[in-house]
């Protein structure tokens, strides 16, 4: 499939809400819990296994991103958001077919292997494209896209669960439940299909501020050579992982930590500070990452990690004194984690330029992954060891917030050794694009 | 010689507009249960 030019007059402005209606809708992944009581109780299933389709889903979300990303930047935004809707919806139906004749493995398979394959080739799909329309504001531009993966979770848990209301909790009432989740996230998903362009020249040049393909350009394969590559994996990686140190165990966190007090936090207020996490971590994509495009990428992610650091320090030192103390550290830790992912899209552009940025972005991914093992594993068994050592309350986080400090001072230092790549990693100069073909550079 | 006429540029606005409510809508729907739900919790 050849990529869609955008016709003359096309507005870029159309761009950013095709990315979304990719992004919003598959980031309904994070709200797979809603889900997972109604099969427990109508398939007779764990916890553990009721949480395999989200699992699979996240792991095919990384390997897809890597593996896949090279043809999403040979075929065009168009292509690989059609094999997004494709694979996401018909997750979904696949799965409706295994609620429905009570067959566990298929809704496995389905929401979890084919699902997961469109997260993965739909969250790469926008960025290359947004970079290449938006070369004066990149940070923001995938801000925007990378916002609504949080923000598709805000949207699909009441939703979902009104749904589930409405058709029941039995295997019948959830096979429709995902039977309509399948349909109308491929309508929704439709009008990016619909919608994205790719710019016909440079995109969006326009007087005074540099193209899209204005300074060195590297390729992907070239790229994964660089030491910048594997700088930027072990920052990304140590933010996440920071990130996920908060999440994974948000709500009993904050129980343990006040638990001693004169003011114990309750099971409902301790689900609401999870839900204000989800808003700092939405609003962090979109903020934070505007932020770079103005103080510099290096610097944000000075912000992120140092600051991220000194947030964790805090909650150690003084969490369990003061409830508004440890609410504030543990949102600005969350913004900086929603921030981390939205920000190095735009950073790679800076380092690599926009020839394979997208390519680039989803090798890059495989740090989410591995950092989506390495976070619960060290919270978790951390908190397990002091648990079974007799300890309670907030001194069951003590030595998992040391280790986060410690990741997350690692990740300063490799934010600090991220210099631009030497010329011997750029390709040659640019073949100037025509109107009939979008932008492209000459192999190496 | 004579040129081709150009035909101008189509309007774009009236498809942005309908395409930013179209993700609009739904995130603000998100957001609204979000804040409910807060608020709810909190002051429960």
């Amino acid at each position: 499939m050849r990529p869609p030019v955008a016709p003359p007059g096309w507005s870029r402005w159309l761009v950013p809400p095709a990315a979304l209606s990719v992004h919003l809708s598959i980031g309904q992944a994070y709200a797979w819990s809603v889900f997972k009581p109604p099969l427990e109780s109508a398939l007779h299933l764990s916890g553990t296994q009721s949480a395999l389709p989200f699992q699979l889903g996240i792991v095919m979300l990384g390997l897809s991103a890597a593996f896949g990303a090279t043809f999403v930047e040979r075929n065009g935004p168009r292509w690989a958001m059609t094999v997004a809707l494709l694979c996401f919806s018909s997750g979904f139906l696949i799965a409706a077919l295994g609620a429905a004749t009570g067959q566990y493995w298929l809704i496995v398979l389905g929401y979890g292997f084919v699902g997961g394959i469109g997260l993965g080739i739909g969250y790469i799909s926008p960025v290359s494209t947004l970079i290449k329309w938006f070369p004066d504001r990149p940070g923001m531009a995938t801000g925007i896209a990378i916002m609504g993966f949080g923000g598709g979770a805000l949207i699909a848990s009441p939703w979902s669960a009104r749904m589930l209301d409405a058709f029941g909790t039995d295997t019948d009432g959830i096979a429709l439940a995902f039977l309509v989740h399948g349909l109308t996230y491929a309508v929704f998903m439709a009008l990016g299909v619909l919608l994205v362009r790719v710019p016909r020249t440079e995109g969006a040049r326009r007087p005074g501020v540099p193209g899209a393909l204005d300074g060195p350009q590297v390729s992907a394969r070239q790229a994964v050579r660089t030491p910048q590559f594997w700088c930027l994996w072990v920052v990304l990686c140590m933010n996440v992982t920071a990130g996920i140190g908060i999440l994974e165990k948000a709500a009993p966190m904050i129980t343990d930590f006040f638990a001693d007090t004169a003011t114990p936090v309750s099971v409902s207020v301790a689900a609401g500070f999870v839900a204000l996490l989800s808003a700092a971590n939405m609003a962090g994509r979109i903020g934070w990452s505007s932020a770079s495009d103005l103080i510099g990428r290096k610097n944000v992610y000075r912000v992120y990690l140092g600051v991220g650091a000194l947030m964790y320090l805090l909650i150690a030192r003084f969490g369990d004194t003061s409830k508004p103390l440890f609410i504030c550290c543990a949102l600005v830790i969350l913004s900086f984690y929603g921030g981390g992912f939205a920000t190095v899209p735009a950073y790679l552009k800076d380092l690599f330029g926009t020839y394979q940025v997208g390519a680039i972005h989803g090798r890059l991914l495989t740090a989410w992954s591995t950092a989506g093992v390495l976070g619960p594993l060290i919270v978790n068994r951390v908190a397990d060891h002091q648990e079974a050592a007799g300890r309670h309350g907030s001194a069951l986080y003590g030595l998992s917030f040391a280790i986060m400090i410690g990741l997350l001072l690692v990740g300063f230092v490799a934010d600090e050794l991220v210099h631009p790549v030497h010329p011997r990693h750029h390709i040659p100069a640019p073949r100037e694009a025509d109107d009939d073909h979008p932008a492209e550079h000459t192999a190496p | 010689m004579t040129t081709p006429p150009s035909t101008p540029p189509r309007d774009r606005r009236p498809l942005t507009v309908f395409a930013w409510l179209w993700v609009g809508l739904p995130l603000g729907y998100g957001l609204y249960e979000l804040v409910h739900k807060v608020t709810q919790l909190f002051r429960g």
